[in-house]
This record gives C-alpha cells, structure tokens and sequence, in this order.
C-alpha cells in the first residue's frame, strides 16, 4: 500500500481506538456512579488509547520510510552478477539509476545488459515486498498498541496526566528537531569537507587564488587536477556583496527615517505595503530581472561611455542584490528607530533642534547598534543569496574588484558543482559542501554576532 | 555669559542654514523613497511587458482532407498502419489550399511545415486514432503555431526580438492572418501543459502540480511541528541551557541562507536516506525545516501576546497546565499562527535554491501524480525557462513568474485578511 | 464624586483669584486644544510674569501638561492635536504662521517628567543646544556655557571629573540636573518644567526644589507638578486646574491658606486629587 494511503487508514484505527477507550471508560465508570468516580475525564483515556494506537505505528512508518530505500538498494547492488558490480561510488549510482529506470519504463529493457534487466525486476519484486510488509507491520503495531492501551483502561488510573506527559514530550520534540536541524546541516557538510581536505591541502583551498573545478573524465588529460582555490570566490562574494549594500543601506536607511519622521500617515500606509512587497517577490524573480532587463542594459550603457562591461558583469547582480534586500534594512532600521524612546525626540526638540538634527545627532547615534546588527543580518543574507548570482553573475572565477567584469561566488559554485550528475567522491562534488562548510561558518558568525548586538540593544531601551 | 538678545539674535541668524538642511535631507529621504518604489514599478513593468504574451498562443485553423490515399492509411485501427502512416501530408496539403503561391518543391514544402507546431501532425495522429471513423473525411481542425511563426505573430517589428521566418513564410502568415487561419488566442496550454521543448507547447500545469504537492508535504509538516514547537517553548520549557540552546539555534536557522538547507537535503535524505531525487516528498521536507523557523518565532508571538489573565482565570479553577494551553490559549492564539504560516508558506512557494540541489531541475513533460513522482516546482521552472536561449521560453517564464505572484500576493494578501478578521488586540 | 461629569461650579472660561498681570511674559487668552473631537483645555485665560515661577497643580487629567505643552509648542508634533485662542511671548502670537518654532523652543526650553539625557557624554548633552544653535565660535567658548551651565544646575563638582563619561551612568537626580543644565545652556528665557521630580527620590527631589529656587532669579519657570508641598515650597503663585479648566489661580500662600474656590479646597484638602 502506498504510504499516503496508509495514513488515513492510520487515522481511521486512531479514531475508533479513541472511540473504544472512551467508551470502555464510560462503560467502567456507570456501575461506579457516573464518571466523576474516574480518575480523569474519558476524553483522556480515549485519548491515551489513541496515542499508544498511532504513536508507535507512525513511528514505524517513518523509519521504514526513512531506509527502505537505501535497503533495497544494497540489496540489489549485491545481487548484480559480478561483471557488473560498479567499482566506485560514482558507478554505483550510475547503474542504480539505469535500474530504476528499466522498472519504471523510461528506459526499454533491451538496451541494457540482461543482468541490469534480472535486478530491475528484483527492484520492482523488493518494492513490492517492502511496501507490504509495511503495511501489514504498521497495521499490527497500531493495532497491537491500542489493544494494550484499551486493556488497561482502568477508573483508578489518572489517565490525564499520562496523556499530558506524553503530549509535552512530543512538544519537546517538535522544538529539538531546531537543534537536530543544526546538527544535520553540520554533519552533512563536515564529512565530506574532511574528505575534501585528504584530497585538496587545506592552505591551498583557503589561500590558493585560482578555482577551476574542472575534473578530467580521464585520468591522462591535461589539467587533471583541477585548481581549488577559494579565495577568487570570496572576493566575487564580497564584491558582489558590497554592491549591493551601497545600494541597500543608503537607500534602505533613509526611506525608513523619511517614512518614519516625514511621511504623512497617508503616504505611510501606501507606501510601507510597497515597499514589503519588494521584500515577498521571490529571488528567481529577481534573478530573472537581473540578467534579462539589468545587466543588458548596463553593459549597453557602458558601451554607450566606451568602458566594457562584460554581460554577466558583478555590478548587474549586485544592483539587484541591492533592490531585494532595501525592504529589509528599512524594516529592521524602522523597528530601530521606532525603539529609541519618545522622550530623546521631545529632549531634543525642546532645546529647539530641527527635526533632520534631532535624526541625525540623537536618533541615529543612538539607533546605530541596533542599525548596525541589521546591517550585518543584511550582509550575512547578501553572502547566501544564491537565485539573483546564478542567474546573473558568471562562473569565470576572476580575481577582480571591477564591477563591470564577470565574477563567480560560493554559491554559485555550489549550484554549478552539484546540479546534474556527479559522482560523489570526486573533489568536484566534494568541494561544494567545503564552500558550504565555509558559507555556513561565515553566515553562522554574522548572524551571532548581529542578534547579539540587536538583543543588547532592545534590552537597552526596555 | 552672552547678552540674551544677541544669543536670540545668533539663534535666528543659524536659522537659514539649518533649514536648508533640514529640506536636503528630508529630499534625500524623499529620493530613497523614490527609488525604492522606482525599482519596484520596473521590476514589475519590466515582467509584465515582457510576460503578457506568454497568456496568448498563435494557431492555425485548417480544413483537413483525411484522405486515406494520401496518407497511406487504409485502416485507422491498425496500430501498426497508424504509426507508419503519413499526417504530415494532409497537413500540408490543406495549408496549399490556403496559399495557392505555394510550389510543391522542396524548400517550400519545408517552409510550409516550418509554419505549424512540430506536435502538430502527433495531434493529428491522436485524434484519428481515438476516432478511425474520422479517417476520409473532412475535419475543420485547429493547430498550433510554430514557435517562429508565434514570435512573429506577436512581436514583428520589435527590435528585441529576431524574427527566424524567411521572407516567404512572413508573407504567408500575413496572409493566413488576414483570412482568419492564423488567429491569436487565450494560451490554454500554459495552464494545461508540462514543460516541452518547444515554447508553444510548453506550461506551467506540471510545475504547479509539483508546487502544490511540495507545499502539502511543507504544510502538513511545518505548522504542526512549528506550533508544538512554540508551545513548548513558551508554555513548558524549564529555563535551562538546553532551552537556551534550542533558541538559538532556531534564531540562527532563520537566517542561515537557504541553499545550505539544500546541502542538507542532498546529503541526509538523498545520499544517507537513499531517497529518490527531484520528488515533491524530498521537497517539502527541505522546505519544512526551512520554514520552521519562521512559523515557530511568529508562533511564539502569537502566544506571547494572549494576556496572561486568561491563563490566570483558567488556572485558577483548577485547570491542568495542559488544559490550560489548549482550552484557552491555542485557540487565542491561531489566528496570528495561522497568520505566520501562510507567510512562511509564501516565502517556501517562492525558494529555489535549495530545489535545485535535491533534483529538483529535470526536464519533466509529465503532470506528476504523487508525493514520490519525479516533478519540478514554479520557481524552479522559471529559472529553467530563464536560462533557455529561445526568446519563446523568455516570455513564458514571464508569464510562470506572474502566475507565481499572483499566488503570493493572494497568499499575503489572505494572511492579512486573517489578521485583520481574527486577531485581537488586548 | 464622579470625576468625569462636568462639575455644576465649573463654569466655562472662568477663573478666580488674580490671573492677569501688567507686564505678562506670557499673555494667554481663550486657549482651548482639541485631540481630535475631544476637548482638553476649555477656554483658559492666564498671565505669566516676567521671572516669576508658577506651578500648575490638578488632578491627573486635569490638562496641566497638555497647556504647559501649548506654551513652547510640544504639543505640535501629535497630529490629531489642535490649539485655538490667542498666545503671545513678549506681545507677539506663537502659533503664527510666521513664528518659528525652533526660535521659539529655544527661548522656551522644556524639562521632562522623566530625566532624558542622550546616550551620549555628559559634556556632549550640555553642548548639544550651543552646537545646534551656533551660539559657540570657540571650543574654550563652548567649555565656558558647559561648565556655567552645570555651576547653574549644581552638577559641576560631581561630574567635572568626568564630563567625557556616558551621561546614562548618571543617578537619577543627577541625570534630571543634567537635563536642566542642557536646557539653560541655550539661555532660554522661560523654563517649562513638566514634573520633573515625579520619578526621583526625596532627597533629589529636593535638591532639584533648592535648583530652582536659584534659577527663578534670571528665567520665568512654569512648573507643573502633582506635589502640593511642592508647589508650595518653590512657587511665587499656583494655578489650580480642574477637568481642562483653569479654576483658581493666585499668590501661593493665599491658595494654600485661603482658597477662593470650593473645587480648590476640596483639592488642598485631599479630598480627591
């Protein structure tokens, strides 16, 4: 059975669990004297019921789910005649994909060896198996579990707070997954950053001044190396980075103090929603605008002046970084600014101080914390962005801090290095999840550093 | 100390200058505003310009001769006969009945087919098949453009535009076009058709079933864990560190960039889990621990501004903890949770980057009919169509990209709605 | 009684006592403020005199603070606030179109409620108002107002030493001193003072009580304060507000001792208040 079919069959065995457990309560509960001579309400032995029903069934799903997968697939790697057993990684996928296409029909069995055909059909003949036996597994541990839960309904027993016990214990998971979220990002990318480093010095990918991940097919061809050094990289990032923030801060910063000091309410109430939406219009738009209308039109204009500017020029993707991330410096400096006490303004004021002066002697300086932690949650957003420089920016890997040429970033690589196929042992692969280990601790230490620096602040002024 | 009317005196003569500050930088402000709103009504005439012919479609309506000689075809329900049977002749032959100039030599039959869509003799072929009795007949039928002869249609005389017909072919589709044979119509087929390769053929229903599919998986996912989430950690948690700690790491989640969450999708359900790439199930679940974030912190807000008067009165009849929770203040508060979601919805319907990573990029015709059927997804479509050389692609990813927004500015818009209709202000 | 229902012995406009003067600094006629459609003020008529210092007193609500606010003009920057009647400085009318309100506030400086020094050093807060007005050519200029200005709050031995320090490091009381000696470094010729001792302790309240008392020999003060005792240490007359009235104004000894109005006894009498 599918799983999306087993889950309201799951919610139906729940439901008539409760149904049960509830009624056995009452039923318990009447030669007594009503239920008030139960120790918690049938609502919560029903509900105990239910728990112990679904809890252990859903959890069973997930974990056949979860490896199902990779189970059938060593199986049916295994059992592949030795000729074709791949001899890397990179083969294996190759062939499990060649597989899996034969079972699904994509691809017609007589252009595959006939081995490759026997395992297709074991690979079906596994599926099936697996998704049966899950669903008779599943089905008994629901069953077997709300049968113990109704056997052991008793007036004595306070329900209640079992049933809350274990509700708070489910809470708590819902709140780790955060921290099993965290420990699976630094997991993912740690293993095969250290693989990458058997493979590539650690100095060299840190300080070495030329990327080219080009891998050879084969081993004789020339440049078989590849060149891993990250430094082109960052300085593509931060330039494209700072670009952006010279459009964003100014421009963010100063319509947030016009629209907080200056704008009648009318103009407030239209103009702020405008603004938001720039902030809800997804990258891929952005990304779309910037190397379809931007950068054309920039490397015309630069022609127009004789300079050159390359068509996937850094200036394009930054000008636009810029535009997406002005909604969110003058959100974050508004709330900033709207912190800084009344009572600083009418100080100011009624020493006869112009509004613009009150802004920038008193507001300002003592916004500026707060301001400054936005601005770096704003740079650390700049550095990941990935839709707008993928689009826009290049892959060439130039060392430049001119605007107008092409410039490639970490996150452009890591799309480049991992979209399509790949092998996952090359250092190809492996070098995307080292410049994801390295975007991670950047971005990771920004963002400390800046919700420090704005919780400082807000505790200031409370 | 200075006499008081010449201190009055300095006071008004500082005046000029400072006032003319104040209206520099108060123009400074009224430029950033400016250009803030400047880039938002490019950005947008900018797609809608480029995009609005993405919802027209150019077609071609011919009166077929499905004359069985001239197709080789003597029996419709012969599979065999059916495939090697020639629908490309009646095709051309009744668009020389449309254009009498047209010589039967070679160029100018390879121009006369370079005018209908290279699906269009596939179509043919369907619908004798599903109908033989059709076969000897003639049939007023319409096909679609070529994607050249659809430029052309549209956009002749634009200077971003490079038109691919010859000549020959423009002068026959002004003729065709003058006696109502090549028409302009609602595109239909973007909201039917996957992807194709070729534009005329191509649409955004896949993408959007894919979408929708990924957002159930996000939705049904997310907000229950996120909501528990919340409520653990502002009616339950004991103040200790792991509490501490499980605040920040949730603040630091929101902001770490999302393409990192696709490492973690490539690397944990694909490479450790073995689950398959590019399905909606895998989708979701990286758009899930994505979004959670989001959804936890306004979710928290949500609760944090229930007064805790009504905590009080229910705890003081003796209510358990739990009750407590979920009598009086989860109901207060899910509206503002509601609210929260939908945005952080929004902010997923939009997310590519991390797509991309998980496999999310095939080239996929098909409609997919399941959690764990290969599909791509809106944003990610458009980036596919964006990147495409061929100028048909670049107006249908305009198009998919309003299509997209129309769907997030409904869903901001219903999150407003929401807020304004429900919340309540203590 | 029911504070919220017009008292049958208040009469619109109309104050006892002695509320006009020869030579009025302020010369206040028919003032009324609206917020919106609600009326604060109703239609009070006042003289101020040159270097006298005047206490508003009143129940909370009474509209003290929203008229002390009319006299340099704070009340401007709340939108839906709006003031009607004559109010002249010196002769001439403050809500002229012409009159500007920056010239204005700094010859009417204000002290808040609550001490509002800036986050910045303490020598910065003094010379904040000399450096918006430009009225120091020289920085030994600018450090001789700084240093008189705080000799004239009664700060200088406290913070000479360290003028250079954050001025929110300050206590409260010093803080409030901090803010008064901001305020006269522009030589202002009126103070307004809203309160300023609600939030400090008793003895920095009274060392503000002694500030003023010294201060009321160059400024016109006009203080609003919730503290009869207050009003009555350091004020040459008191004006008694009821309900956006102005009721009773008079010499203060003769507000205290013999009030004219009954609203004003049950007042002093702390029958409500």
């Amino acid at each position: 059975m599918q799983p999306a079919n087993l889950l309201p069959l799951i919610g139906v065995l729940i439901a008539l669990v409760f149904a049960l457990g509830y009624g056995k309560s009452r039923a318990l509960a009447a030669p007594l004297g009503g239920i008030r001579n139960l120790k918690s309400l049938p609502f919560y032995y029903g509900a105990r019921a239910a728990i112990w029903c679904g809890l252990p069934a859903l959890a069973v799903l997930a974990f056949w789910l979860g490896f199902e997968n990779k189970i059938i697939q060593t199986l049916v790697i295994g059992g592949l005649p030795a000729e074709l057993q791949p001899d890397s990684a990179g083969r294996a996928s190759l062939v499990l994909s060649q597989i899996s296409n034969v079972a699904s029909g994509a691809l017609p069995p007589d252009f595959v060896p006939p081995g490759i055909v026997a395992a297709a059909d074991r690979l079906q003949g596994l599926r099936a198996d697996s998704r049966l036996l899950m669903t008779l597994l599943v089905i008994a541990v629901a069953v077997l579990g709300g049968f113990i839960a109704w056997t052991r309904i008793a007036p004595y027993i306070n329900a209640r707070e079992k049933y809350e016990a274990t509700v708070q214990r489910l809470l708590f998971a819902c709140a780790a997954v955060a921290i099993l979220t965290t420990v699976g990002i630094v997991f993912s990318v740690i293993f095969e950053t250290i693989r990458f480093f058997g493979k590539v010095p650690f100095t060299e990918f840190v300080f070495g001044t030329s990327w080219s991940p080009q891998t050879a097919i084969r081993a004789d061809q020339v440049g078989a190396e590849g060149a891993f050094g990250m430094i082109p990289l960052f300085v593509g990032t931060l330039l494209i980075s700072a670009i952006a923030m010279l459009v964003a801060i100014p421009v963010g910063l100063l319509s947030a103090i016009y629209l907080a000091e200056y704008a009648s309410p009318r103009a407030r109430k239209i103009i702020k929603p405008l603004l938001e939406l720039l902030a809800g219009v997804p990258t891929v738009v952005y990304g779309f605008f910037a190397a379809l209308t931007v950068a054309p039109f920039i490397s015309g204009l630069a022609a127009a002046v004789g300079l050159e500017a390359s068509s996937e020029s850094a200036l394009a993707a930054g000008l636009v970084m810029g535009i997406m991330i002005i909604p969110f410096i003058s959100s974050l400096s508004d709330d900033v600014i709207n912190a800084v006490p009344q009572s600083l303004r009418d100080g100011s004021l009624a020493l006869g101080a112009t509004q613009s002066e009150t802004m920038i002697k008193v507001i300002f300086p003592a916004a500026l914390p707060g301001i400054m932690g936005g601005i770096l949650l704003a740079v650390s957003r700049a550095i990941g962005e990935t839709m707008i420089v993928v689009m826009a920016a290049g892959l060439a890997a130039n060392l430049t801090v001119n605007p107008l040429e092409t410039v490639t970033t970490v996150t452009v690589q890591i799309v480049t290095l991992l979209v399509g196929d790949q092998e996952f042992d090359s250092a190809k692969t492996l070098a995307a999840f080292a410049l994801g280990m390295m975007l991670f601790i950047v971005t990771l230490a920004l963002n400390v550093v800046a919700l420090r620096v704005v919780r400082k602040y807000r505790e200031h002024y409370d | 100390m200075t006499d008081l009317n010449t201190q009055a005196e300095l006071v008004r003569r500082s005046l000029k200058r400072r006032y003319r500050k104040e209206r520099r930088f108060r123009a400074y402000g009224i430029v950033a505003v400016g250009v803030a709103l400047l880039a938002l009504i490019t950005l947008f005439s900018d797609i809608i310009g480029k995009g609005y012919t993405g919802f027209l479609k150019t077609t071609v309506t011919l009166e077929v001769n499905l004359d069985p000689e001239l197709m080789y075809l003597d029996d419709a329900s012969d599979k065999d006969a059916l495939r090697m049977a020639d629908f490309k002749a009646p095709l051309l032959a009744a668009l020389r009945q449309e254009l009498p100039d047209a010589t039967t030599s070679r160029e100018d039959t390879r121009a006369l087919g370079g005018l209908l869509s290279g699906y269009a003799a596939n179509e043919l072929q369907d619908r004798v098949a599903a109908d033989p009795s059709l076969l000897g007949t003639r049939q007023v039928m319409t096909f679609l453009a070529h994607g050249n002869v659809d430029v052309y249609n549209k956009h002749a005389g634009e200077t971003a535009y490079s038109i691919k017909l010859t000549p020959q072919q423009q002068q026959w589709v002004d003729t065709l076009k003058a006696n109502n044979v090549v028409n302009t119509e609602f595109n239909d087929i973007l909201f039917v058709h996957g992807d194709s390769r070729e534009p005329a053929n191509a649409g955004v229903a896949g993408a959007m079933v894919g979408s929708l599919l990924t957002m159930l998986v996000t939705l049904l996912l997310s907000f229950p864990i996120g909501v528990s989430a919340a409520i653990y950690l502002e009616e339950f948690a004991p103040q200790n560190r792991l509490t501490d700690f499980i605040e920040v790491n949730i603040n630091n989640l929101a902001a770490v960039p999302s393409i990192i969450f696709g490492l973690l999708g490539l690397a944990v359900f694909i490479n450790l889990f073995g689950m398959p790439r590019s399905i909606p199930f895998v989708g979701g679940l990286v758009l899930t621990l994505m979004t959670l974030p989001t959804i936890i912190i306004a979710s928290r807000a949500a609760i944090k501004s229930v007064p805790p008067s009504i905590r009080e009165a229910a705890e003081g009849i003796g209510a358990s903890k739990m009750q407590v929770v979920m009598h009086h203040v989860l109901p207060l508060a899910m509206p503002g949770m509601l609210t929260g979601s939908i945005i952080g919805m929004a902010q997923a319907l939009g997310e590519t980057a991390p797509l991309l990573l998980i496999g999310m990029v095939a080239f996929i015709v098909d409609v997919p009919d399941g959690l764990f059927d290969a599909a791509t997804v809106l944003p990610v479509q458009i980036f596919l169509w964006a990147g495409s050389p061929e100028l048909g692609f670049i107006e249908r990813a305009s198009a998919a990209i309003m299509v997209l927004l129309a769907f997030l500015i409904s869903m901001n818009a219903l999150a407003i709605w929401l807020r304004k209709r429900l919340e309540r202000r203590w | 009684m029911n504070m919220h229902m017009e008292h049958p012995e208040l009469e619109y406009g109309k104050t006892v006592g002695n509320a006009f003067s020869a030579d009025p600094k302020f010369s206040l006629r028919d003032v009324e403020v609206y917020y919106g459609d609600t009326q604060a003020i109703k239609g009070i008529s006042l003289d101020i005199a040159r270097n006298e210092v005047i206490s508003f007193i009143g129940p909370s609500g009474c509209g003290k603070s929203t008229f002390l606010r009319c006299l340099n003009r704070m009340n401007d920057s709340i939108d839906i606030c709006s003031v009607r009647g004559r109010l002249e400085l010196d002769g001439r009318d403050l809500y002229d179109p012409k009159q500007d309100v920056v010239e204005l506030r700094a010859r009417v400086g204000m002290v808040f409620q609550k001490p509002n020094p800036f986050p910045k050093s303490i020598y910065d807060n003094v010379a904040y108002g000399p450096r918006i007005h430009g009225l120091a050519n020289r920085k030994a200029e600018l450090d001789e107002m700084v240093e008189n200005s705080l000799r004239k709050a009664g700060l200088w031995n406290e913070v000479k030493d360290r003028l250079d320090r954050p001025a929110t490091g300050l206590s409260g009381g010093q803080q409030q001193r901090l803010c008064i000696a901001r305020t006269i470094a522009v030589s202002p010729e009126v103070v307004l003072m809203d309160e300023p001792c609600s939030a400090l302790d008793p003895i920095a309240t009274a060392r503000i009580e002694e500030l003023i008392s010294e201060l009321s020999e160059n400024f016109t003060i006009i203080i609003v304060t919730h503290s009869m005792q207050q009003a009555a240490r350091v004020s040459d007359r008191t004006a008694y507000f009821h309900l956006g009235h102005l009721v009773e104004v008079n010499e203060t000894n003769k507000v205290f001792t013999a009030p004219e109005h009954s609203l004003t006894e049950s007042y002093i009498t702390g029958r409500f208040g």
